[in-house]
């Protein structure tokens, strides 16, 4: 896959060829290109920003803009084989809520985030005692996206709790993977495969 | 029939036999439909593109009017080097039924000679579709690359996708809505209750009486004008200014720029249109319900569709809101359609799909390449 974002290429190689697959906070199309050109996914997206759902646009990818909060009710029940949420759960106003969405759009569905409990970001809090500005949170606290900072733990408590299960998962701190074992501590971000 | 037409554009109008069954029973026939070529259709015939005209557009979507001398309507998206291109494109804008620029319509002559006026058929947005259809069956062209139309346009180009499928690759609905809302129709009730207020309008038949209904016809045009226009717009365009005069004049004279303006919109449109064909069309997108059509349902209208659907709308456009495109989309989505959809920003309004839009331009010759690559 060429050039994708550490997670965006883990997601890439897992998605078998020719799925049906909607991303949720696609951007310009940058996944949906490369699963469309090299494994004739049919894919759709869902953008906020109207310049990025112009852009993936002009690649001839159907995308709509939308506001993954309220717009995902649209979909029907099981329309597509794998739902993609990357590096969006933590800018949406019910994360929870999204979840549900996801699994009822797709039974199975890849979710990526960076985690907050990174140990850099610690450090940034900790002796810094500033708002973290990493590769992974690389805004501002005033101009960030970010609304519901989240760490990896924090995800799998609420996994739990809601008895979503995980198929797999990844952690990364750039493009190197790291064990579940101490991701919460040394994981830059994290992907979820999550079903029913 | 060699289908190669000069790229600044070739006045065509042919009378087709028919008969035309229409929706609301009867029949139109022959059917007569003025309409404009340009480019060339390339060996497999793929590159055929059909525009649609809004309410009082028409034919000559890229060249010069002969009524106004004004450019055409839309040649900042058909010409050289524009998303829609003669290079590459085989162009045909057809003047829909009803209109008054050469195809069948009110003011058009009936069996007796004389002009249908009232007695010409109440026709639909599906109607308008079918002929062209017919249009095109005539012009040995089986599948539409893409069809493309703002305002009543996108309606047509909405209808096109639901009634034949498997005829349109691509569909591109700008500005537009799959029905009219009480507050559309309210508008254009007021033009049509101007129009036949007037005395000169005859019950339809001034034809006869050597007259034009020009008071009321300019009246509904200056009412439906307000609604293709922001706030925003009117607001910076005119403000509360006052038209060559230093103060009120405290009487009923246009005061305001902005009525001297549209005082002008509505005169200058009487040398352009028929009254009964502003009548009838705005009748025709009064009836467009496009899932009425479909059981109900907007999404079943679009069952099964391989039709790559591009919507977009404008966010100062109160005519045909962003919401109504969404409702669209919606149903695209829900039918599993391939759809893309944007909401662009444009200080212009409803009208700003004919004006310098660069984003909307951008958009839709993405869409369109993208098409021609696959």
């Amino acid at each position: 896959m060429p050039d994708l974002r550490p997670d965006l290429a883990i997601i890439a190689a897992q998605i078998p060829k020719g799925a049906r697959v909607l991303d949720i906070g696609c951007g310009a199309g940058d996944l949906m290109a490369a699963l469309r050109d090299e494994k004739h996914v049919d894919a759709r997206g869902v953008e906020l920003d109207p310049t990025a759902v112009a852009e993936a646009m002009a690649r001839g990818l159907s995308v709509v803009q939308g506001d993954a909060d309220t717009d995902l009710a649209d979909y029907p029940d099981g329309a597509f084989d794998y739902a993609v949420l990357s590096q969006t759960l933590q800018t949406t106003r019910a994360p929870h809520a999204i979840l549900d969405q996801l699994l009822r759009i797709a039974p199975r569905a890849f979710v990526s985030f960076p985690n907050f409990a990174y140990w850099r970001v610690r450090m940034s809090l900790l002796f810094g005692g500033r708002m973290p500005v990493t590769q992974a949170l690389p805004v501002s606290w005033y101009e960030t996206d970010n609304i519901h900072h989240v760490t990896i733990d924090d995800f799998r408590a609420l996994l739990r709790e809601r008895g979503t299960s995980v198929e797999d998962a990844w952690y990364l701190t750039g493009a190197r993977q790291r064990s579940a074992a101490a991701a919460n501590l040394m994981a830059e971000q994290a992907v979820f495969l999550l079903g029913r | 029939m060699a289908l190669s037409a000069s790229l600044d554009g070739e006045a065509c109008s042919v009378s087709l036999p028919g008969p035309l069954s229409l929706d609301g029973g009867g029949s139109l026939a022959p059917v007569d439909i003025a309409y404009e070529a340009y480019g060339a259709l390339n060996a497999d015939k793929s590159n055929a593109i059909l525009i649609c005209h809004a309410l009082t557009g028409d034919q000559h979507v890229a060249s010069t009017h002969p009524r106004t001398g004004k450019p055409g309507w839309w040649s900042r998206m058909v010409g050289p080097g524009k998303p829609v291109d003669p290079e590459r494109h085989f162009i045909v804008c057809a003047n829909v039924l009803g209109s008054c620029m050469g195809s069948s319509g009110p003011a058009s002559a009936a069996d007796d000679g004389k002009p249908y006026g009232m007695r010409f058929p109440v026709i639909t947005i599906r109607d308008m579709v079918r002929a062209q259809a017919m249009l095109l069956d005539h012009l040995g062209i089986e599948r539409l690359e893409a069809v493309i139309g703002g305002s009543m346009g996108g309606m047509q180009v909405l209808e096109w996708a639901a009634c034949y499928p498997n005829r349109v690759g691509a569909a591109v609905a700008i500005a537009t809505a799959a029905r009219h809302s009480a507050q559309n129709i309210a508008f254009h009730e007021v033009g049509r209750q101007a129009i036949m207020a007037d005395p000169a309008w005859h019950g339809g038949n001034y034809y006869a009486h050597d007259a034009v209904p020009t008071k009321g016809l300019s009246v509904a045009r200056m009412a439906a004008h307000i609604t293709y226009l922001s706030e925003e717009g009117l607001t910076e365009k005119f403000g509360r200014r006052l038209q060559a005069r230093d103060a009120k004049s405290f009487g009923f004279d246009a005061d305001f720029q902005v009525e001297s303006y549209l005082r002008h919109q509505g005169i200058s449109f009487v040398d352009r249109f028929d009254a009964n064909s502003y009548l009838y069309i705005t009748r025709a997108m009064d009836y467009f319900d496009l899932a009425e059509e479909h059981g109900g349902l907007l999404a079943n209208a679009f069952a099964d569709s391989r039709t790559r659907f591009c919507v977009i709308s404008f966010d100062s456009d109160w005519l045909y809101p962003t919401s109504e495109s969404r409702l669209i989309v919606k149903a695209l989505n829900a039918a599993g359609a391939e759809v893309s959809f944007v909401e662009l920003s444009s200080p212009f309004g409803h009208d700003a799909f004919l004006l310098d839009t660069p984003e909307m331009n951008a958009t839709i010759d993405g869409f369109l390449r993208a098409g021609e690559r696959s």
